[in-house]
Formats: C-alpha cells, structure tokens, sequence
C-alpha cells in the first residue's frame, strides 16, 4: 500500500514537472515571436517613429529570453541600460535631426525583392543559412566542454543564486577587465561630451 | 529546459535582421538599431551558453561588459550623428561624402 501511494506521489510528481515544463515552452515561444516580430517590424517598416518604438517591444522580449536562460541579472540590466538608457538617446537623437524624415515616409520602394533591396536579402538570408547550417550539424550534446560540465555540475540551475555569484566574479576573476571596461567607458564619454560642445568661434 | 539550439537559432534570426537593417536603411540612427539588435543576438548567445558555466559565470558577466560598451558606442555615436546632422542638414550615410565638413 505505501509503495503504491509513493509510486502515485511520485508519478503525480512527474505529471506537475511536465505542465510545468509545457507552460515553460509556451510562454518562452511567445516571446520569441515577439522578439523576432517586433524585430522584423524595426527592420522592414517604413514609417521610422514607429520603428523606434517597435525596438522597445523587441528589447523587453529579448530580456525575457535572457530569463530563460537563467541570466536574470543581465535581463534587468538590459531594460534598465537598453530600455531607460540607449533608447531613450536614441529616440532623442532621432526626434531632433530627422525631422524631413517624419513629415513624409521615406520614398525607398516597399517590397522584399525590388532592385533596391534584393542585395540585402541575399546577403543576410545567406548568413542566417550559414548560421543554421552550423547549428544543425553541431551535435551540441556531446561537445567536450559541455559533457564535461555535465559531468562535473556545473551546470546553471533555476534555483541558483546568479546575482551573488556575479558580484563575487566581477570582484575577484574579472577584475581586470572590469577596470580596463570602467576606463574605456570614462574615455568614451569625456570624448562624447568633447565631440559635443560648441565649437569656438574663432576657428 | 530548453535546447541551446533554440536560442542560437533565435540569436541566428534576430543577427541576420540587424545586418539586413544595416545594410538596407538609408538613416544613420537605424542603422544604429541595426548594430544594436546584432548585439542584442550575440548577448543572446553569450547568455545562452553561460548556462554550462556555473562557477566562472563567464558567459554572464561578457554579457553585461557588452551591454556597458554597446551603450558607451552608443552615445559617441549619437554625439557624432548629432555633429553630422548640424553641419550637413542631413544623417543620410549615403549623402555625407566629405570627412571634414
């Protein structure tokens, strides 16, 4: 009688993790269609403001797939950096020069395979071939590296603590390029804000 | 779980949009987003990978070092269409054919 009541405890069990891995499956494929969606919107629209706006859908789902890859630090640091920071650059900069750009919708001609666009079709059809091609002959299971971290547990799972393994890296493995990104991002802004100020009026 | 190809070919499909962007759009400033979903799939993959590094973390951690450099290139970028649009009228790439003004 136990025996059987643990078997059922245990199939019951069994049945849970896979809903549970079904509406994990669901709900990782509908943001992927948002994502590759709202990206194709970006890239094939021609009104430009609402393609500055369809980047936004796309950065959040592609923080939602950085989820399912058990990185949530880098989801979060993704919507506050790309969402609140660069996009909001971006769209600044945009609504500031290309004002011609937003009176009339651009005379480039719409269709995937006109004369203008042909060339870049190809081209990027072309790498996203060669791109599966690779991914479809590469047998991910048994790759060295990853057998090997099978083997040792070292694999991430869900419940692990990311964020304070991330500060405990930065700190210790990583701090040399982490001081050197520090500097670069320090050059890279006094640079910004000389290319940026006035000019004088004596040159 | 899902399967690492999933994401890479996600990563795959969102890296070749970019480079169509880049390649088609006649504004500087999408043609930027073009750069920035190409960046956006290569994290992707970085992220998607990290998940067989547990203890470095390693593939983590370069993803937070692109998106701290994509956003420093972002704003030189920015300040340098800026200076573009003020001295030609215009953030075409195809129309800026002089380097120094």
């Amino acid at each position: 009688m136990p025996g059987m009541r643990a078997g059922k405890t245990v199939r019951k069990r069994l049945k849970f993790r896979k809903e549970k891995d079904v509406v994990e499956q669901i709900i990782f494929y509908i943001l992927t269609a948002i994502a590759i969606g709202s990206a194709a919107y970006v890239v094939l629209s021609q009104q430009l403001i609402r393609s500055v706006f369809m980047f936004f859908v796309t950065l959040f789902a592609v923080a939602g797939l950085y989820v399912f890859a058990l990185a949530d630090f880098v989801a979060l640091t993704q919507i506050v950096i790309y969402v609140g920071g660069v996009l909001v650059l971006l769209l600044f900069a945009f609504l500031l020069s290309s004002k011609d750009a937003l009176d009339t919708i651009s005379e480039i001609p719409s269709g995937l395979l006109s004369a203008n666009r042909l060339p870049a079709v190809l081209i990027s059809l072309a790498f996203f071939g060669l791109l599966t091609y690779t991914f479809f002959n590469i047998d991910f299971q048994n790759l060295n590296w990853i057998t090997s971290a099978q083997a040792s547990g070292n694999v991430k799972s869900v419940t692990d603590d990311t964020i304070r393994n991330i500060g405990v890296n930065l700190m210790s493995r990583y701090l040399l390029p982490l001081e050197m990104i520090s500097i670069l991002l320090m050059m890279a802004l006094i640079g910004a804000t000389q290319i940026a100020r006035k000019e004088p009026k004596a040159l | 779980m899902i399967p690492l190809q999933h994401f890479l070919l996600i990563g795959a499909v969102l890296f070749s949009l970019g480079l169509f962007a880049v390649i088609t759009r006649k504004n500087a400033i999408q043609i930027l987003m073009g750069i920035e979903l190409m960046i956006n799939a290569s994290i992707l993959n970085m992220v998607a990978f990290g998940k067989y590094d547990k203890i470095d973390n390693t593939g983590q951690i370069f993803g937070l070092f692109i998106i701290i450099l994509a956003a420093a290139s972002v704003a030189v970028a920015l300040v340098i269409i800026m200076n573009l649009y003020k001295r030609t009228q215009t953030i075409d790439p195809n129309q800026t054919k002089s380097l120094r003004g």
